[in-house]
């Protein structure tokens, strides 16, 4: 990867259509290579998630063509939440394959079209019309009854859920795309309006509108381009049954760092965990050569649409073992070293996640999302924060490896991609 | 978990939810000087987008005929004797075809929650319970609603429950509903 950008993520961009909030995050991709000129581009991938958002059918070839890459080779990118992190990785498979020697990676969504309420009932179209959706059709629904099954089977607490929120939203506070920069108290999430018991308001991410470009090429076209070129060195995609309650209830699958032994009540994946998201961690892991990610990795931007799925993902990753999500963020763990978020956390800053505010603060637009991690990680690994954040407050001070992980549909699809510093 | 409506009152709102009107227009003013034009305010219009669909069950019908005759349907598996309690024609183990089986009408709550807002389909029924129900004998799960407890402090994981028809068929999967047993 040599480059990226994001346009900001706003509640509402009346102001532009899709094509201009691409053009907006592409443009400032391509400023910041000024070696890459627009004819060395080979083609691109783009992603957006609802036609219903949209309103408008092939709006990807519109975007391609807003961004002068007609004729190139093009194709849209579409799997739920997971649809940034899938296309990320389509663009990669279109330079690793050779294919392609400069691909660019762009994707959108355009929420604010419709009210809230309608949001929502397009997203639920995203499950089973025939048995789920009727019955009450809500995402929010879905995963707090994932977490309540979570708490049951591994003890869990709305208040480790409600530090997700208060780490992601005082991470964004440094971070100027965000959506929602707020200082909160555990108590704040709790008494903000109960959702889907027991998911407040505050423990789940809120609908954008917004756009991100990743720019990517072969190894020796990167340092042409740039002296600081991040390197993917893993890739893992996952799938799991559209209807959670189809989803087996057998054993896990084990990490390199994990023994049957761990686990031996344990059924698995049930709908406490997203066995996707581990079978997208074990490929990236294997490929990437990583036996024991909370060592081996510097940060994580993953997908947390819900704090519970934040808290869900740790496991998923092998961060922590399955069930000690919870004690993982209370011990604080993922929070960052350098902030002070008025609370007691031992570890403290042991393995940042969500350094940018994650979904929660940054804003969820889908077919963006994915590649906005990838942006926000490449420039953590670059060292570059201050430079794009015009804040260092952000930068890990040793952000050599992170990773990032895109999300669908509790766990339809997920991606797990890790990045490296390249030079 | 604290209440922060000790009074009972509905607390007013602090704002205001964007609407979907606006207003008649019928022309819009244009500056003379061209180079004005990129100060534009954005033009919002309103657009309906209506459809109606003549969805079909297609091989999940079975089901569906059920409910209407006050029975539960799943599928199992003749070779690997899988069972689904929300119905699939085709085994995802051995890949052969299912067959149709009567399921228990009581099960347990396996996980829960309660839906205080919806996709707008389901707004005006909130709040309201979702389980996933597991059965006896059952491989997988039946997500459905329950009616009865007021809250979900009231609702366990583990808890009995019994299935409940509805008199007239929607022919929806809310056909059938769950009770405590
Ligand atoms: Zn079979």
């Amino acid at each position: 990867m040599v480059s990226g950008g994001v346009s900001k993520f706003a509640k509402a961009r009346p102001d532009a259509t899709f094509q201009k909030i691409v053009k907006e995050s592409f443009d400032y991709a391509m400023n910041d290579v000024p070696k890459l000129k627009h004819s060395m581009i080979d083609g691109s991938v783009v992603s957006y998630f609802s036609d219903h958002f949209t309103r408008q059918l092939m709006a990807g070839i519109m975007a391609v063509d807003y961004l002068g890459l007609c004729p190139k080779p093009n194709k849209r990118i579409e799997g739920g939440g997971a649809t940034g992190g899938l296309c990320f990785q389509a663009g990669w498979e279109a330079v690793a394959s050779g294919r392609m020697n400069v691909c660019a990676a762009f994707g959108f969504e355009t929420m604010s079209r419709v009210p809230t309420w309608k949001g929502n009932e397009f997203i639920a179209l995203a499950s089973d019309v025939n048995f789920d959706y009727p019955v009450g059709g809500f995402y929010s629904g879905y995963y707090a009854m994932m977490v309540n099954r979570h708490m049951h089977e591994f003890g869990t607490t709305v208040e480790q859920l409600a530090m997700v929120s208060v780490k992601n939203h005082m991470n964004a506070y440094g971070n100027p795309y965000a959506q929602k920069r707020r200082k909160l108290t555990i108590a704040d999430v709790r008494n903000s309006a109960m959702v889907a018991y027991p998911l407040t308001l505050l423990d789940i991410c809120v609908m954008s509108d917004g756009a991100a470009t990743c720019i990517l090429a072969d190894e020796e076209t990167a340092f042409k381009l740039t002296d600081h070129p991040v390197k993917i060195t893993g890739v893992g995609t996952g799938t799991d049954m559209m209807r959670m309650s189809d989803r087996p209830h057998g054993e896990v699958l084990l990490a390199p760092n994990e023994k049957k032994s761990d686990y031996r009540n344990l059924k698995y994946p049930g709908v406490h965990s997203f066995r996707a998201g581990r079978s997208a961690g074990l490929q990236a892991y294997k490929m990437a050569g990583i036996t024991d990610p909370l060592k081996q990795l510097d940060f994580v931007e993953l997908h947390d649409a819900y704090t519970s799925s934040e808290i869900q993902t740790y496991e998923d990753l092998a961060l922590c073992k399955y069930g000690d999500g919870g004690k993982f963020v209370e011990a604080g763990y993922p929070f960052m070293p350098q902030i002070d978020y008025g609370m007691k956390l031992p570890k403290k800053g042991a393995l940042p996640v969500n350094p940018s505010g994650g979904l929660i603060a940054c804003g969820h637009p889908v077919g963006a999302t994915g590649l906005m991690q990838a942006v926000f990680a490449f420039w953590q690994i670059q060292g570059s924060i201050k430079k794009h954040y015009g804040s260092p407050e952000l930068q890990l001070k040793k952000a050599n490896r992170g990773l990032i992980h895109s999300h669908a549909g509790t766990g339809t699809y997920v991606t797990v991609s890790i990045m490296e510093r390249g030079w | 978990m604290a209440k922060k409506n000790p009074s009972k009152r509905p607390a007013a709102s602090s704002k205001f939810e964007e609407p979907m009107t606006g207003t008649t227009v019928f022309n819009v003013p244009l500056p003379a000087d061209l180079k004005a034009l990129k100060g534009t305010s954005p033009i919002v219009v309103k657009q309906p987008y209506n459809i109606e669909y003549l969805h079909s069950y297609g091989q999940d019908s079975p089901f569906f005929a059920g409910l209407s005759n006050k029975k539960l349907l799943g599928t199992k598996c003749p070779k690997c004797d899988y069972t689904w309690a929300t119905p699939r024609l085709a085994c995802t183990q051995c890949g052969g075809e299912t067959d149709w089986v009567e399921i228990p009408q009581t099960g347990r709550v396996h996980t829960f929650t309660t839906c205080y807002f919806g996709g707008e389909e389901f707004l005006k029924e909130t709040p309201f319970h979702l389980v996933l129900v597991e059965f006896d004998g059952v491989d997988t799960l039946l997500l459905s609603r329950l009616l009865g407890p007021a809250q979900p402090e009231e609702i366990k994981i583990g808890m009995k429950i019994k299935a409940k028809f509805r008199r007239n068929s929607q022919l929806k999967p809310t056909d059938v509903y769950f009770v405590p047993a």
